[in-house]
């Protein structure tokens, strides 16, 4: 019989079923970040349990980091370095491997686990964090969870799992120039809406996924999580070999990995297809990634009232041309080194709008800023008028530190665009790298110059 | 954690859908890393007209002295988006809420329920209206809300029902499979060797 990647994944760790279609699953890798990470470890010391496989967990300081440079365990949010503290304090005690605030490896989580090879294919992943979904770009199963159930995980090696359906979204066609995956997931949850995915795990397939690079996949199964799925996965091909090989956690010899796809004529629960040659580059236009339009259609008739009072825009209104206060390029979705070099293609010998009062770049992880930076992407970027900081989650989210100038309107390379994610009052538009490049140099929401928007 | 079996209570409206985590607990509301001191920062945003100076928001539900004690909040779709935070549920629960009836919920908010002791209860639109503002008794062992005489039964997984009534911690009970999971990773070890990082170190 004909499987899905997912049931295979699913079966191979499938230890034992409890009840009413609740499984015992086996987790191969936890990854645990200072903003969560550390409730889970406190409140497994503080109820004498240990971790099983200490080997086998993971934790990094990202969410809360300072990403100025010359940074130390100092926060900008108030009582923040706590987190960061009690954070390593706990990892030591645990005995698990930290990449702390300054170690070469920093970076985010779901950018430094593929760079170091330690999300693997056919592996289970968990983070309380929920764009752990981004891992399955790999043909792991990797997926967000609570604290409770990180805890839960480190105890045991194992989870309750209540099995999720299987969705299949396939993209059929090739991109056309200048649209990219960030404009593929915004598109789905245009189509479907942000409760689409329900509980499904959704497997991103067809010919416009199979040409993506790694980075780019990453991209598109970062949003899984913004569908409500339980995650996304791609199947793996050699373009999945060839970025892990030589990576640090990787095994030195590739294991065949080549059955880590859905068989032909494996059913799915939910099947949706699109073509991808209609694409254009999207953006936000409301307070749910799933109010998403390509760039120059109208708002719907029906958006909700009260989303358009927060946004200060109207039914009927464009996004393009709106003036912006602020332009960011980073986080877990499009803050990787190809994500850097297409924007950079767009700036250079080009300047930052002066009525653009924010322009920022943060790179993914100190490795990508590294690789940056030995390309000469940071010069041109500060020669356009952005700002080049260390790596970390940075202002993706506002957490009482650093923050945009009051009711700012932002073009975003993020993942959420909620009432006050960015701030109180901040009006978030999520678009893809190339367009927050060519926002910030119009000073208003555009696509790139040579593309249809 | 405390057993939830049956409760009786008035069902405080929040008729939206995609409430995320990041409203019903800002970021900047966690401030220390246990699990408490979170219910003053829930629903900030909404809550307070001024959020700094704690401004109470007149128009927003919880600040209605109808549903003052209220332990239900009924809600839309996709409840729970966003974030993994758990600090969502443990400011929900902390602030008194012991259950949430919604149109739907983002999975990881779903499970952070469970785990904490929370119940949620998947209703559709047209019985969510009907019950919205209304006194119900919830029963979780019959799987039935009642409101004004009418009874809903709702589903929820078996697990999930059995932690609930029970209180159940899921580590302990994962822990009594403590040999099967052994048993599992010797059989893995040679299967995947390179899964066990410790192992080569």
């Amino acid at each position: 019989m004909p499987h899905t990647l997912f049931d295979k994944i699913w079966d191979l760790h499938h230890i034992a079923d409890t009840a009413g279609g609740t499984a015992l699953i086996a987790i191969d890798r936890i990854f645990l970040h200072e903003r969560t990470g550390a409730s889970a470890l406190n409140a497994m010391a503080e109820a004498g349990r240990k971790v099983l496989d200490q080997a086998q967990v993971f934790a990094v300081m990202d969410h809360i980091v300072d990403t100025r440079p010359g940074r130390s365990d100092g926060t900008l949010m108030k009582g923040g370095e706590g987190f960061i503290t009690e954070t390593r304090a706990a990892c030591h005690a645990a005995g698990i491997t930290l990449f702390d605030v300054n170690d070469a490896d920093q970076g985010i989580t779901h950018v430094i686990s593929p760079e170091l090879g330690i999300v693997l294919p056919g592996c289970t992943l968990i983070a309380p964090d929920s764009h752990t979904c981004t891992q399955g770009a790999f043909g792991a199963l990797a997926w967000g969870i609570g604290s409770s159930e990180a805890e839960h995980a480190m105890v045991t090696g194992a989870l309750r799992v209540q099995k999720p359906k299987t969705m299949r979204v396939t993209f059929k066609g090739a991109l056309p120039n200048g649209v990219t995956a960030k404009d593929m997931i915004l598109a789905l949850l245009a189509q479907e809406g942000a409760g689409g995915g329900a509980s499904h795990v959704v497997e991103f397939a067809g010919e416009a996924v199979r040409n993506l690079d790694m980075e780019a996949r990453m991209t598109l199964c970062n949003m899984a999580t913004e569908f409500a799925a339980f995650t996304g996965i791609i199947g793996v091909d050699q373009t999945t070999t060839d970025y892990l090989r030589g990576r640090r956690y990787a095994p030195d010899s590739l294991p065949d990995w080549s059955d880590l796809m859905s068989d032909a004529g494996a059913v799915f629960d939910r099947e949706i297809s699109i073509d991808a040659s209609t694409l254009r580059p999207m953006v936000t236009w409301g307070t749910s990634p799933g109010h998403a339009a390509p760039l120059g259609d109208p708002i719907p008739d029906d958006a909700d009232a009260k989303v358009l009072t927060y946004i200060g825009l109207k039914a009927g209104q464009s996004v393009e041309g709106l003036p912006i206060d602020v332009a960011f390029i980073g986080s877990c979705t499009n803050s990787r080194l190809s994500d850097l070099r297409r924007a950079a293609a767009l700036v250079q010998g080009h300047h930052v709008a002066d009525t653009v009062k924010v322009a920022l770049v943060v790179p993914g992880s100190s490795a990508v800023k590294r690789a940056a930076e030995a390309e000469g992407l940071d010069q041109i970027f500060t020669d356009a008028g952005f700002e080049w900081r260390e790596s970390g989650c940075s202002l993706c989210f506002y957490a009482g530190g650093e923050s945009f100038p009051p009711g700012s309107r932002v073009i975003s390379s993020t993942n959420r665009n909620f009432e006050g994610r960015q701030g109180p009052g901040i009006k978030t538009h999520i678009a893809s790298p190339e367009v927050v490049a060519a926002s910030a140099l119009a000073g208003r929401i555009v696509a790139p110059k040579g593309d249809k928007g | 954690m405390t057993p939830f079996t049956t409760l009786t209570s008035l069902v405080a409206p929040l008729p939206r859908d995609n409430v995320d985590t990041d409203t019903v607990i800002p970021s900047r509301e966690m401030r220390s890393t246990g699990k408490t001191g979170l219910a003053d920062g829930l629903f900030a945003p909404w809550r307070y007209a001024d959020v700094d100076a704690r401004v109470p928001n007149p128009d927003f539900v919880l600040n209605d002295p109808i549903y003052a004690d209220a332990q239900i909040l009924g809600a839309g779709k996709n409840f729970g988006c966003g974030s993994s935070r758990e600090h969502a549920v443990w400011a929900l629960a902390e602030y008194g809420i012991r259950c949430m009836i919604a149109e739907g919920f983002a999975p990881i908010f779903f499970q952070n329920c469970v785990r904490n002791g929370l119940l949620p209860v998947v209703m559709d639109k047209d019985v969510l209206s009907r019950i919205s503002g209304t006194e119900v008794t919830i029963d979780l062992p019959a799987q039935t809300v009642t409101s004004s005489g009418q009874t809903y039964a709702f589903d929820i997984g078996e697990e999930a029902k059995t932690m609930l009534v029970e209180g159940l911690d899921g580590i302990d009970l994962t822990l009594k499979h403590a040999d099967k999971i052994a048993a599992w990773q010797a059989a893995d070890r040679s299967a995947r060797p390179y899964i066990y990082l410790g192992d080569n170190s």
